[in-house]
């Protein structure tokens, strides 16, 4: 066994700096590279896009990046955790292995895939079998949105991602599958934790949490002292160093930028924090009130003492439906009295609206440059800024509503208040809104598969 | 007198559906025990009064000497609903940090918070 496992973060979110993962791989020595590219909404766009082409439905920026770092994994044995595979892992696997034998190493590696995380075909069966899928937050049975469901998505554990790995492959592509569990299931495969070792699991869990968001622990969105963290511009991407008793070192390669210190990884521990007694991942619940830091060096942070205990009976399931329609319009009022143009803009908007009849389920008005993100706090805006964005939003069920709001944003520049501009844009664009469905379903009816094949 | 969180702490937050984490950590170790007295949940609750319409939960993590803040219903619907510009509540750190809390003179010249 080895003692120490380095497990590098190279993509935070589907949109994270391109060159990250090159970086996390060149930059020093690595053991694995994990690759976090769903979010919730992406998963009904692959989904769509699947519909439309069999062949698609996957994080398509994988495959270039394959091209360019896969001849250093195999060369290095760097071995490759990424939930790239959307909706269709299968085909993000066969571009994966297309681009393998054109790089010449055919037969020089395998690829993995997990599956049985889309549950999107099982979904009538499941509700005729009494399963409501309440949703997590309202109470409410998915039945009341039955036929607005746009994609259904297990979240997936570490284990199958580790028993790929067991089985001799270099890169494992996933569905939905945890953020976390990318990271922990090579701590599974590398130091054989049982699937009950909750004290362990819910370290490499935490491990997981710490890197998932990549730059966030090293610098990035960093609040403490952050005018003096050095050289953002060549931020570098967490790592995580391993130990098989379960601590582990967060750190980050030689010579870049950013800083990774005992605040800049407590601000990501309590990133999209919920109770921490109980954060609950398909492997284990782990309890983040046991979680020790301690400085361990420049760039350096020991992390121990976790606590787990053992995981629930339940996967979750993200649930995405269609729910409306919405568009968003903005102007720029200049001094004098920037705020109060803007306020008057927005009042004059209103009428214009309620006098076409249109109906919404919600008009939403904010003033940026005077209380957009932290409202009244803010306090009174002075009668000397500079300029004020008008930023007003609908939501509504009927498409033709929004639309005819998208018209009414221009005509403002030449029948409202004064001193105005931004409208290069254009008019602003309706957007089909997709919403989630957070649901609970047992595990005993999801059986996620791991396959392993040579290249 | 008077001190604004900003001087004892740090923070960062974050979104789930329709709620707003803010994980709000000391500064220095010795300023967590202020936070726990002063900075509650209903304290909380009254500072967001606009924003938050849920409730307000807390959970103490002294382990890393921060506080985390649940704000049910604060995101105008969450996610891809809300029509927000913060639709994921990033900023509510930093309205936090806006509190202030009111601290005897002595124990804050003992901590050396200034005014």
């Amino acid at each position: 066994m080895r003692e120490r496992i380095r497990v590098a973060c190279g993509q935070g979110f589907w949109g994270d700096l391109l060159d990250a993962p090159v970086r996390q791989v060149e930059g020093g020595r690595i053991d694995y590279l994990m690759l976090d590219y769903l979010a919730e909404v992406t998963m009904s766009i692959m989904q769509k896009q699947r519909a439309r082409d069999p062949r698609a439905g996957y994080a398509r920026d994988f495959v270039p990046l394959m091209r360019e770092i896969l001849p250093a994994c195999v060369r290095r044995d760097i071995r490759v955790t990424a939930n790239a595979g959307g909706v269709n892992p299968p085909a993000c696997a066969d571009a994966v292995r297309d681009v393998a034998r054109e790089l010449g190493l055919g037969g020089r590696l395998k690829l993995g895939v997990v599956t049985g995380d889309n549950i999107m075909d099982r979904i009538d069966d499941l509700l005729s079998r009494g399963l409501e899928l309440r949703n997590m937050d309202t109470g409410e049975p998915l039945s009341t949105v039955r036929e607005r469901i746009q994609s259904a998505n297990v979240y997936l554990g570490a284990q199958p991602i580790a028993e790929a790995l067991d089985r001799g492959a270099q890169v494992v592509i996933t569905g939905r599958a945890t953020d976390t569990g990318l990271t922990l299931a090579p701590l599974i495969h590398e130091f054989g934790w049982r699937a009950d070792d909750w004290d362990r699991l819910a370290a490499g869990t935490i491990a997981g949490h710490i890197i998932e968001c990549g730059a966030q622990c090293s610098g990035g969105n960093c609040q403490y002292e952050w005018q003096s963290i050095p050289d953002l511009a060549d931020v570098g991407f967490p790592i995580v160093e391993a130990s098989p008793d379960g601590t582990f070192v967060v750190t980050k390669h030689e010579g870049t930028g950013g800083r990774v210190n005992v605040p800049s990884v407590t601000e990501q521990l309590v990133y999209e924090m919920g109770d921490p007694h109980e954060y609950i991942t398909p492997d284990c619940v782990a309890d983040f009130t046991t979680i020790r830091l301690e400085d361990a060096g420049e760039n350096r942070v020991r992390v121990f003492g976790i606590k787990g205990k053992p995981a629930t009976g339940f996967y979750k399931v993200s649930i995405s439906y269609a729910a409306g329609f919405k568009a968003v319009g903005t102007l720029v009022y200049a001094w004098p009295q920037a705020y109060e143009k803007a306020q008057a803009a927005d009042q004059i908007l209103r009428a214009r609206l309620e006098r076409l009849g249109l109906k919404f389920d919600l008009i939403h008005t904010e003033f940026v440059g005077a209380n957009a993100t932290h409202g009244a706090l803010a306090g009174e805006p002075s009668p000397d800024a500079p300029e004020v964005q008008l930023r007003v939003g609908v939501r509504g069920q009927d498409r033709n509503a929004v639309e005819r709001f998208t018209k009414e944003i221009a005509p403002l520049i030449l029948t409202g208040p004064p001193a105005v501009t931004g409208f290069a844009g254009g008019r602003p664009k309706v957007e089909e809104i997709v919403a989630y469905w957070p649901a609970l379903i047992p595990k005993s009816e999801i059986e996620p598969r791991a396959e392993v094949t040579e290249v | 007198m008077k001190a604004q969180l900003l001087k004892l702490a740090h923070a960062r937050s974050g979104d789930k559906g329709d709620t707003a984490n803010v994980g709000l950590i000391a500064l220095r170790d010795e300023f967590y025990p202020v936070l726990v007295r002063e900075v509650t949940a209903a304290r909380v609750k009254r500072h967001f009064g606009g924003i938050c319409k849920g409730e307000v939960e807390r959970f103490e993590l002294p382990n890393l000497k921060a506080l985390n803040f649940l704000l049910h219903e604060s995101l105008g619907g969450g996610g891809t609903l809300s029509l927000m510009t913060d639709a994921q509540g990033k900023t509510f750190s930093t309205a936090l940090l806006r509190l202030e809390i009111e601290i005897a003179d002595d124990e804050a010249r003992s901590l050396g918070i200034e005014p």
